[in-house]
């Protein structure tokens, strides 16, 4: 495949270096370490000892990890309630697209949370969908991000299909992320008392500051035949309304999280508080899971021991290997470098030829 | 020459080897080869447009061809001398003007690019591009998708176009040089390009050729010119061309010199030229003597005058002008199984892709309208509904299986066609730039002609081997001479009284003989005291012979002492020189040639022989003669050969005792493994002379067959020859032979000679090469019939196997073949293979040989030569190489797998057609075992590397794409994607191809065994692929999952995973490659450490961006422990498998080159010492 360029660049080649020859007396190449590829060098040699070194290191610094992340999990507290199903009225459990689709149904829904351990501030809450494929690909594409930033790109919809303009005009923010914006509310409250809950500072501040343009405001939003989610506040710019910014960071996998708000005060234990939803967002035309979550935080993110656990594997599989490579090297040594082993010096009948 | 012209050879061969001579011939092409003329001619005797000689069949055959071709009117070229304009009024021939240039300014793009497109890999690319640009299937942007075609594209075209440049620039400077041309009976100054056919040019000493020209007239009363053609075949000896007497006497401003020149169409053959002249009413014929090529220069000459015949492009240095022929490396013939492996794989990913795309599309059919994430529907439009950019079920289908080909597109590693061959540029660099390998007498360095076949040096199972020039320096010696049945061989050294060597005085001026030879004192004597004995008469007549009997010219060139003058013989053969210089140093120095006569200085007295007729040596007669009138008007013929081909033309009456003597001692001299040549000579009655005289005369001008009517006359006039005596020429063996080829046989390599000598001259180079021992058993094969060849095979089989089992060893045993208590050696020779080859007896001779560890073909013909090769090649998988230098093994190096050229006395040719050039045979040694070790080892690892790789970095997306509702979203951006093959991850595995180093030099040498490892293929198998493609599952497998259950249900948006992947990705990667690197130098820890830093900056700056989705993902997730946490997990989970066979592997079934590896790692200190003195025996020593 590669014949034509080969012959002709070795051709050219050899071409210049008889120019070369005739140019200089001698040929001979110089020396130095470089072109002799003789340059200093390291050279790691795989010893028993180095092995074993390696995999005690490892099993030493993994299991110690793994227990870290593990006791971070599980000092996260998490409260975990699915409400899809509990928060549509009875008399609609058959036909939950109706109640959704239909306006005048009451959508509110209290539902009640034990706080299992004293949940220290800040509390974040966030509402977690399932099975919502918020990285397909034709979700993901159906947005444009200049026209997020400016006020002069508000035009640029070409990517936005079918969410990108009305009669009125293109329509901001366009596309389907903007579109299918998530539009249940949380209302908390503690012994009858209401819970603050501070929307701010969910969303990244690089998004605020430049990403989500302060110039840019909400036009002919949700105004079409077919309504996605949450309306937006037509006379904040973007760079404010950080509901969508959380939103519009498309989550990387089918169940995720998204960050509601923040409670900024401790939750005591064995308490129960009121949660008042109001269930807008149809997730039951695809079978698609609603969660309320209230976690606190630690290092390692939200409650999760995957990571904790896999670390205290593989150290523990490396301390394995490390006592397994003792044992061979106490029972089956072989020296290393002799050259008795050379496969022609191991076979009998072998010898240099003459 | 490319494989066409080798089947040309083969029809030619087939076409004339009916009888069994004529499949033989130049079968002494060495033996005798060197008392060859080649282009010589003598004007007034007519011209012989046949070239025989050493250069071998290649030519020899061609030019037979050629001259058994009438040049018909259709087929020739009308050249109106001293007439441009009739000349060119009728047939366009080109003008002089030469474009190496292949491009002008307008059709560069569209050339380029259509050149560039040649490549399958770019194909590949550019369809790949094409399909991202439908808006459907638009996976990439479409400006990234582009990128990395336009790059590679850019680049190349940016290399193409410089050096097109250099090729106008140095087309310009060429055409615009400046030569005299005769314009109105006047010479002018007139540039090249300006030249046309038919003009008439003058050529000055020193200057190049224009084009191509027929002589006229030279400076030289004789009409010769001598010229240089180093830029031809590269060829540093003169040349002589000769001017016809008849235009010779013409001085082209006053005579009106004019005629016509009738010459075949422009063709290739820088060696054969036919024409005829007509002038004054007269009809000359022209051969390859008359004519000198553009290109070459003029030599001692004051001047030349010739008329142009072939401009420009049509010039055949111009018509040859093109590279060598291309192989393709054995490794990468595996590695394109291994690729359709890959694509199958790719096709199997792309169709699991698309069957769930089906599947989920099919089972959400109902949903789909108002999905969120997916809205069919499509409202925006006034009130109608239609589908919004969903063609229906079964096109989409369609369009997920080829945005998946786009998305795993990098699965067929195209990339790692280019990194092989920027790997091959920087292994060829090292090759060249190897100061072991350098050539201090010659001056050359090794050349590495081919560039895509550097892995397969490291390889080679067969190495056939040419042997003059090869083996030996092809520098001869005179050793010995039989006169007359007495055998004078006591030259010994240079006797302190003739120091100086003779010499003779002439107008006070002291003549000398460049060379020294050794002299006989005894011989001296009788040679001095002149004819007065009878032994004096046949001593001065053998050495009238030597000194007569050749093509030599003799050059005198001046000394820093004006009364000493030093005399040179130029000629093309060796052996030719060797006796000439031998002549000389016994009192007959040829003094001077001349087209008419030669003058012989004898003892101190001139004489002058007219050079009546001379038949040129050719490799059926194998012989040459001369015809020559003494001063006293006899006229006798002398004539030197091989001995077969001479005793069959000796008068076996006469002298019975001498022939037998002289027999003797030709077999003596041959078993020292010294040339020999016989001598013989006859008087010619006038009635003799007269008769041969008319029939030469015709001959020599025959338009049709010439050249076999000319071997007729000569073979007419060589018989009932009285022998004089015979000559012993020593072959010097070439430096560290014995010991290079003892390497490669301890290497596991088989060494065959094929040689075209005499078999016990090459036995006896067999035993002093050490190719041949005492110990072995030969079977020596030489057979006159098909049906004694059959037995004696048999015979040899039964033979061999019964001393292989005896011995308890197979040959078959890698490293240690041959190495059995009676090795066996097989002798064949060329006669025998003539019955062998091509027939179904190949097989048994197959099986004969590779029970012998030694095989040794003399006498054969450099087209049994290739078949040899050929019946190895066909009938195993091993990798063959041959080497050689002359014409003669051109065809065998081109027909071997590996071809190397010597670039030593015979000319360039071999070279020409060799894959790698280099000055000695020693140095096949570092070439193979260590250079070629290292590039196997180094491209296998590189090959597998880059298939892992990239299917790690596919698989990790492949993974995601399950999760996303098999709509190959990304996580990782489309500019990561790009990026990932050409600046994270290529320069490591470049490097490591180019640098890294498996065993120092001194281990592959010390420990030739060592280059086994390449012979079993232990660096580049199935296995292996197989083994790194479970790697490779395992690996994306851990770089995926580990991120996505850490992060299952948490607030991760894809970006900042994506980029999580990508860093993992590609530290995991590199680390691979460190873990696998066995020698770091400064220069790997840039690389490595340097790509992964290098990955970060993209990363970062790709997530700079504002306009981008990912926008400060990378500055979000680093601030988290858990990127760090996954990060460590990933890298060391999935790199403790491949540690943990690794390790295994190492340590309880080590390969030899571990061993070594640690051996050299713990044992350098103590043996160092043995070591260097081992090596210099081996390498250091060419220093003289």
């Amino acid at each position: 495949m590669d014949a034509n360029g080969a012959t002709t660049s070795s051709a050219d080649g050899g071409g210049s270096n008889s120019k070369a020859s005739s140019k200089k007396n001698s040929r001979k190449p110089k020396y130095s370490r470089f072109t002799q590829q003789e340059l200093p060098a390291c050279k790691p040699v795989l010893t028993p000892g180095l092995v074993i070194a390696t995999f005690t290191i490892i099993g030493v610094v993994f299991i110690p990890l793994g227990l870290v992340s593990l006791s971070a999990s599980e000092h996260v507290v998490e409260i975990v309630d699915r409400y899809d199903d509990s928060c549509v009225p009875p008399n609609y459990s058959n036909d939950k697209l109706k109640f959704i689709q239909n306006a005048d149904t009451n959508k509110s829904c209290i539902r009640i949370l034990p706080v299992p351990k004293l949940m220290k501030k800040p509390v974040y809450i966030y509402y977690q969908l399932d099975n919502y494929y918020q990285n397909h690909r034709r979700y993901v594409k159906s947005r444009s991000d200049k026209q997020l930033r400016s006020k002069s790109a508000a035009n640029d919809i070409s990517d936005c299909t079918p969410e990108d303009k009305t009669k009125d005009g293109p329509i901001v923010p366009c596309g389907l992320v903007a579109w299918s914006l998530f539009n249940d509310t949380y209302g908390f409250s503690l012994d009858s008392k209401m819970i603050q809950v501070n929307k701010h500072n969910i969303a990244w501040k690089s998004d605020k500051d430049h990403k989500f343009g302060d110039d840019v405001y909400p036009k002919n939003f949700q105004t079409g035949g077919l309504i996605g989610g949450a309306k937006l506040n037509s006379s904040l710019p973007l760079s404010e309304q950080e509901d969508l910014m959380v939103w519009m960071r498309t989550a990387a996998l089918p169940t995720f999280r998204k960050l509601y708000g923040k409670i900024d005060e401790d939750l005591p234990a064995n308490k129960k508080i009121q949660v008042e939803i109001q269930n807008n967002y149809n997730t039951y035309s695809f079978g698609g899971k609603k969660k309320l979550v209230l976690s606190t935080t630690s290092w390692i993110g939200g409650k999760n021991d995957f990571l904790g656990i896999a670390y205290i594997i593989v150290g523990g599989l490396c301390l394995f290997l490390a006592v397994f490579f003792i044992l061979l090297y106490v029972i089956k040594p072989r020296p290393l470098g002799d050259p008795s082993y050379l496969s022609w010096n191991r076979t009998p009948s072998g010898g240099q030829p003459n | 020459m490319d494989s066409e012209s080798v089947e040309t050879f083969y029809s030619v061969e087939s076409a004339l080897s009916s009888s069994s001579i004529r499949s033989n011939f130049s079968i002494q092409s060495k033996a005798s080869g060197r008392n060859s003329i080649r282009e010589v001619n003598f004007g007034d005797l007519g011209s012989k447009p046949v070239r025989y000689g050493s250069h071998g069949a290649g030519s020899e055959t061609y030019s037979i061809s050629m001259s058994q071709r009438e040049i018909n009117d259709e087929d020739a070229r009308l050249v109106h001398i001293n007439d441009p304009v009739q000349t060119n009024e009728r047939f366009e021939f080109s003008g002089n003007s030469i474009r190496t240039g292949k491009y002008s300014i307008l059709t560069f793009l569209p050339r380029n690019l259509f050149e560039q497109f040649h490549r399958v890999a770019y194909i590949y690319f550019l369809v790949i591009a094409v399909l991202n640009q439908l808006p459907q299937l638009a996976v990439f942007g479409r400006g990234v998708s582009i990128l990395p075609l336009a790059f590679v594209l850019l680049v190349t075209a940016v290399k193409d176009a410089y050096e097109d440049y250099r090729r106008h620039r140095s087309d310009r400077i060429e055409n615009n040089r400046l030569a005299s041309v005769l314009v109105n009976d006047q010479f002018q100054q007139k540039k090249w390009k300006k030249i046309e056919v038919g003009e008439i040019i003058k050529i000055y000493a020193n200057e190049t050729i224009p084009c191509d020209i027929v002589l006229l007239s030279t400076s030289d009363p004789t009409g010769v010119a001598y010229v240089q053609t180093i830029n031809l075949d590269g060829e540093s000896n003169l040349k002589t061309r000769y001017a016809k007497q008849e235009t010779l006497i013409k001085i082209p401003e006053k005579d009106n010199l004019t005629g016509l020149i009738k010459c075949e169409k422009p063709n290739r053959n820088i060696y054969g030229f036919q024409a005829n002249m007509e002038v004054d009413g007269k009809r000359l014929s022209l051969g390859p003597s008359n004519i000198i090529l553009r290109g070459c220069e003029l030599k001692n000459t004051a001047w030349a005058v010739g008329v142009a015949v072939y401009a420009g492009r049509e010039t055949k240095v111009m018509l040859n002008s093109s590279g060598a022929p291309s192989k393709r490396s054995r490794l990468e013939t595996h590695m394109n199984l291994e690729i359709i492996f890959l694509s199958l794989f790719l096709i199997a990913l792309c169709t699991v892709v698309s069957v769930c795309a089906a599947v989920w599309l099919r089972r959400h059919r109902d949903e789909l309208d108002y999905l969120p994430f997916y809205r069919r529907k499509n409202f925006s439009e006034d009130g109608e509904e239609e589908n919004y950019n969903y063609s229906g079920w079964g096109l989409e289908i369609c369009f997920t299986f080829l945005m998946s080909v786009i998305v795993f597109q990098i699965m067929i590693p195209i990339s790692l066609y280019i990194s092989m061959e920027l790997v091959r540029v920087g292994q060829a660099y090292f090759m060249i730039r190897d100061t072991q390998m350098y050539d201090e007498s010659s001056n050359s360095r090794f050349q590495c002609r081919a560039l895509n076949i550097n892995e397969d040096l490291g390889q080679i199972k067969y190495v056939f081997s040419d042997k003059t020039g090869t083996l030996t320096e092809n520098k001869m010696e005179f050793q010995c001479a039989s006169i007359w049945g007495v055998d004078y061989s006591g030259g010994k050294a240079i006797s302190q009284d003739q120091k100086d060597g003779y010499f003779v005085k002439v107008d006070r001026k002291v003549l000398r003989p460049k060379m020294k030879v050794k002299t006989d004192p005894e011989l001296l004597q009788l040679a001095r005291n002149g004819k007065e004995t009878e032994e004096g008469s046949h001593v001065h007549d053998f050495f009238l012979a030597l000194a007569a009997c050749n093509t030599i010219v003799p050059l005198i060139v001046d000394t820093d002492d004006p009364f000493v003058k030093l005399i040179g013989y130029q000629g093309e053969s060796p052996d030719e020189q060797a006796l000439v210089y031998a002549a000389a140093s016994y009192g007959f120095m040829l003094i001077e040639r001349t087209s008419g006569h030669i003058m012989i200085d004898i003892q101190g007295e001139r004489q002058r022989f007219n050079v009546l007729g001379l038949h040129e040596f050719d490799s059926d007669r194998k012989r040459m003669s001369v015809i020559l009138g003494f001063p006293d008007k006899s006229v006798k013929i002398f004539v030197k050969g091989a001995d077969t081909s001479m005793f069959s033309v000796v008068d076996r009456s006469m002298n019975k005792n001498v022939i037998r003597t002289t027999e003797a001692h030709l077999y003596s001299y041959s078993s020292l493994g010294l040339r020999t040549l016989v001598i013989g000579m006859r008087d010619l009655s006038t009635s003799e002379f007269e008769e041969w005289h008319s029939a030469f005369e015709v001959a020599s001008t025959a338009l049709m067959g010439r050249a076999s009517l000319l071997r007729k006359v000569a073979s007419n006039i060589e018989n009932n020859l009285c022998i004089l005596g015979a000559s012993g020429i020593e072959d010097k063996l070439q430096q560290g032979v014995p010991e290079a080829i003892e390497s490669l046989r301890t290497a596991g390599i088989k060494v065959w000679v094929l040689t075209g000598d005499k078999q016990e001259t090459a036995i006896s180079i067999g035993y002093s090469s050490k190719l041949l021992t005492n110990k072995m058993t030969q079977i020596i094969i030489n057979s006159r019939s098909k049906e004694s060849c059959r037995k004696s095979l048999e015979d040899g089989i039964i033979m061999s196997k019964k001393l292989t089992t005896i011995s308890g060893t197979t040959n078959y045993t890698g490293g240690t073949s041959g190495a059995g208590l009676t090795p066996v050696a097989l002798i064949i020779d060329g006669t025998s293979l003539v019955y062998i080859l091509d027939s179904e007896l190949e097989e048994s001779l197959f099986q004969l040989a590779c029970n012998c560890s030694v095989v040794l073909c003399c006498r054969v013909a450099p087209l049994q030569k290739a078949g040899i090769v050929s019946l190895v090649k066909k009938r195993t998988a091993d990798m063959t190489l041959a080497i050689g230098d002359g014409a003669n093994d051109v065809s065998m190096i081109q027909m071997a797998d590996v071809g190397v050229g010597i670039s030593g006395q015979e000319g360039r040719q071999a070279v020409m057609a060799s894959d790698f050039a280099m000055g000695q045979f020693r140095f096949l040694v570092p070439l193979l075992l260590v250079h070629g070790h290292w590039n196997y080892q180094r491209m296998g690892y590189m090959v597998l590397y880059n298939f892992y790789r990239n299917a790690v970095f596919v698989l990790v997306l492949f993974w995601y794409v399950l999760f996303t509702c098999f709509t190959l979203t990304t996580a990782i951006t489309d500019w990561s994607s790009v990026l990932y093959s050409i600046v994270y991850t290529s320069l490591p595995t470049i490097l490591v191809g180019i640098l890294d180093k498996d065993l120092s030099r001194r281990s592959l040498l010390k420990y030739p065994q060592l280059y086994g490892a390449g012979q079993r293929q232990e660096c580049y198998n199935k296995k292996l692929f197989w083994i790194t493609m479970i790697d490779t599952f395992w690996q994306s497998a851990v770089t995926f999952f580990i991120p996505l259950l850490a992060y299952w249900s948490s607030t991760i948006d894809a970006s900042s995973i994506g980029d999580l992947w990508t860093l993992a990705v590609v530290i995991l990667v590199n680390l691979h490659l460190a873990m696998d690197v066995m020698r770091w130098n400064w220069l790997t820890h840039a690389a490595i450490w340097g790509s992964i830093i290098a990955t970060f900056i993209c990363v970062i700056v790709i997530d700079s961006l504002p306009f981008l989705v990912g926008y400060w993902a990378i500055f979000e997730i680093m601030k988290t422990g858990l990127f760090w946490l996954c990060l460590l997990a990933i890298i060391v989970a999935a790199l403790i498998p491949r540690f943990v066979v690794k390790v295994l592997y190492q340590l309880y079934v080590p390969s030899d080159v571990q061993i070594a590896r640690e051996i050299e790692k713990f044992q350098t200190q103590t043996e160092s010492g043995a070591v260097e003195i081992e090596m210099n025996s081996i390498l250091d020593t060419p220093r003289r």
